[in-house]
């Protein structure tokens, strides 16, 4: 079968980048132009003026990424980076100056050089057995497609142009291409190259769009305004589906969309167990705009407000009246909900000076979170000024992070009792009685439990850097991420003694790890006597579920079992074995199948 | 002789990638000399991201940074840094 033949349906195969299904038209970003270049040989007398030719060329890219850079949103900013890199390529040696050299010895003109020298290049990378490194080759090949672009004055493809709802399909995608993308008009990724790790894999992963790359020659069976299904889960494109397989797709795609609504209806009822003990299920937020998910999936509250945001992307330190404005609209919204603010839990001057070269060896283990803010006591009283001002208009707790010692409770709190007395000093409004947590997160904090638990209002337990430093694991380190488990039997010993002294100390104890937003744990945090679990919004709904179809007697029993066991692997067994019905029955409603997708 | 070698290895997860190396090449663009960097017997230019791929130097990688001229020892300590800090990631 050729292209030409019309519209049969045809499915092609792909990598899955991202997953999700989108069913559209087809929008191809056409890059013909760039690839097939004049060669000729020049006059000895006007080398010169071909080298310029190619210096033009370059000077013209440079300025584009610039101008692509600085109109990079906020939002994308961590991408630019990447930008930033392609603009050092431009001027790299091995490009520019061999390519220059090209033209002056060989006497071709600069399309030729450029086009030979970059093969050269390309070649050099084949040899690449690290599948990452071999891929970053593709930064040289957009890089030297900007400057043959130039050179030959193809037209640009002005992706930003775009002014309907499609998919995009296209050979690749540079990160300067994807940062110029009105990405509210994209509804998939289709490309002939990149893989998993690639630019634009990242982006769609990002945004929740669906992806499949990685294609080939097949993209060029696509045409413009084709009919086109992405299914990112599984790494296919359908090409003008028939009515079958188009009804297929969108019952598909709508059980998935329905599923969504009826778990997020269902994240509305309260949070009680089946013996009348009421949980209270919290979202994590990063962003004032995510306060939206957190209320649209029926939570409580905001039990984790992380704050570093505002210090990053940045050249100095935000004031107190705009970090005071940001958690005003967060406490507004909430109203008498609780928000849960931490204090900024990163080395402040690194996020200020974003990338800066005085690297920390170890910065999980160095100087960060509640160590950084006592060493600053500016950065520290401008964010405690802020949150005891905002507290008068809202329901407001703070939570001081990493904490290791009791001098640093101290000292955090004569801090914040500082603070209220210069407000006080100075008549500006603020509240003082609010209440106090820490994140126990680092296993010091929980040998010393009892000791804190005198000083504060509320513990919250931070699983993934309690896990982290409990067992000396590095979950970014492919050789040991796969031990990094939160059934541990040392994890599960933790978090009961930290919730055994809360309760002898009638302090509250939350958690606002990755732990708590997983449905199959509720029953061991319920049971451990947790009254209140904090997550990201997405996953309200199914704990609350969870919440509903488990009673505090059987949490009981089921974390006396589960403490008896020796190994992560017996304790996980125990659990699937008891809630495994329960999990398919209440909370996935059958849907094993969508489950999987969380 | 001039020239001051000190021995390295790539520890951050991405390895040697364009990002990572576009950083040591500002730096080394500052030098007074040539900087080097060796990988089982390949030597590359400090000053270009391309070479410097091309070592394809992934993680647990061992290299030798060399500078020709004493001046730029402050450069050979600073690129050791940032490699051995796995740039930051």
């Amino acid at each position: 079968m050729t292209p030409a033949d019309g519209n049969s349906e045809r499915q092609l195969d792909g990598i899955s980048a991202s997953p999700g299904i989108c069913i559209g038209k087809a929008y191809l970003v056409d890059k013909e132009g760039v690839d097939i270049v004049k060669q000729y040989y020049v006059q000895p007398n006007t080398v010169q003026d071909e080298v310029n030719r190619f210096k033009t060329a370059v000077k013209q890219a440079t300025e584009e990424l610039r101008a692509i850079i600085d109109e990079t949103p906020d939002d994308l900013r961590q991408h630019a980076y990447i930008l930033e890199t392609h603009m050092v390529l431009l001027k790299d040696k091995m490009l520019y100056e061999r390519t220059i050299e090209a033209i002056e010895k060989e006497k071709i003109n600069a399309e030729w050089a450029l086009k030979k020298i970059v093969a050269n290049v390309k070649g050099m990378f084949l040899e690449i057995a690290d599948a990452y490194l071999k891929e970053r080759a593709a930064d040289i090949v957009h890089v030297s497609d900007r400057i043959m672009r130039n050179l030959v004055g193809a037209e640009q493809v002005n992706i930003g142009a775009i002014d309907k709802r499609v998919i995009l399909i296209a050979d690749d995608l540079s990160p300067a291409e994807t940062s110029q993308i009105q990405l509210e008009r994209i509804m998939g990724f289709v490309t002939a190259r990149g893989g998993r790790a690639s630019h634009t894999s990242i982006i769609a992963r990002t945004l929740g769009i669906p992806a499949v790359l990685g294609l080939g020659k097949a993209t060029q069976q696509i045409r413009n305004d084709d009919l086109i299904i992405i299914d990112g889960t599984a790494g296919v494109v359908i090409i003008n589906p028939d009515e079958e397989t188009l009804l297929s797709f969108e019952e598909q795609k709508n059980r998935w969309e329905e599923y969504q609504a009826r778990i997020t209806r269902k994240g509305r009822l309260a949070s009680e167990t089946l013996d009348g003990v009421k949980i209270n299920i919290m979202g994590n937020i990063e962003l004032p705009e995510e306060l939206v998910s957190v209320l649209d999936h029926g939570g409580d509250g905001i039990g984790l407000y992380r704050t570093e945001f505002q210090y990053l992307s940045r050249p100095d330190f935000p004031s107190e009246f705009e970090l005071y404005d940001r958690y005003k609209d967060v406490v507004d919204v909430l109203a008498h909900r609780p928000v849960t603010i931490r204090t900024l839990d990163i080395n402040g001057d690194k996020a200020i000076a974003n990338g800066s070269m005085a690297d920390e060896a170890n910065p999980a283990l160095g100087l960060r979170a509640i160590r950084y803010c006592l060493k600053k006591p500016d950065v520290f009283r401008t964010q405690l000024r802020a949150i005891l001002r905002v507290a008068v208009h809202g329901n407001v707790r703070i939570l001081f992070p990493m904490i290791s010692s009791i001098e640093e409770v101290d000292a955090a709190i004569a801090y914040l009792d500082e603070t209220a007395a210069d407000l006080q000093r100075e008549g500006i409004a603020h509240n003082r009685d609010i209440e106090i947590g820490i994140m126990v997160e680092v296993p010091s904090a929980v040998a010393l439990a009892d000791l804190l638990a005198e000083k504060v209002d509320f513990f919250s337990i931070g699983t993934n850097d309690l896990i982290q430093y409990t067992l000396a694991i590095d979950r970014g380190n492919r050789e040991v991420a796969h031990l990094y488990n939160p059934l541990h039997p040392a994890i599960l010993r933790m978090i009961k003694r930290i919730c055994d002294v809360a309760a002898e100390k009638g302090i509250m104890v939350t958690m606002c790890g990755e732990m708590a937003g997983d449905p199959l744990h509720v029953p061991i945090l319920v049971g451990m006597g947790m009254s209140e679990l904090s997550m990201n919004p997405h996953a309200i709904p199914e704990v609350k579920s969870m919440v509903r179809a488990i009673s505090t007697t059987d949490a009981e029993q089921i974390v006396a079992d589960l403490l008896k066991l020796s190994t992560s692997e017996q304790i996980d067994k125990l659990l699937h074995d008891t809630y495994n019905q329960t999990l398919k029955e209440k909370v996935y409603n059958g849907h094993n199948g969508v489950a999987a997708h969380h | 002789m001039s020239r001051l070698s000190k021995d390295l290895t790539i520890v951050n997860e991405l390895g040697l990638h364009a990002r990572s190396a576009a950083r040591i090449a500002k730096i080394a663009q500052t030098a007074r000399a040539q900087v080097w960097i060796e990988k089982d017997g390949e030597t590359v230019d400090a000053t270009s991201v391309i070479d410097m791929l091309t070592l394809a130097g992934a993680k647990g990688t061992q290299l030798t940074l060399t500078i020709e001229d004493p001046d730029d020892f402050a450069i050979l300590n600073d690129i050791a840094r940032l490699i051995e800090n796995g740039f930051g990631e």
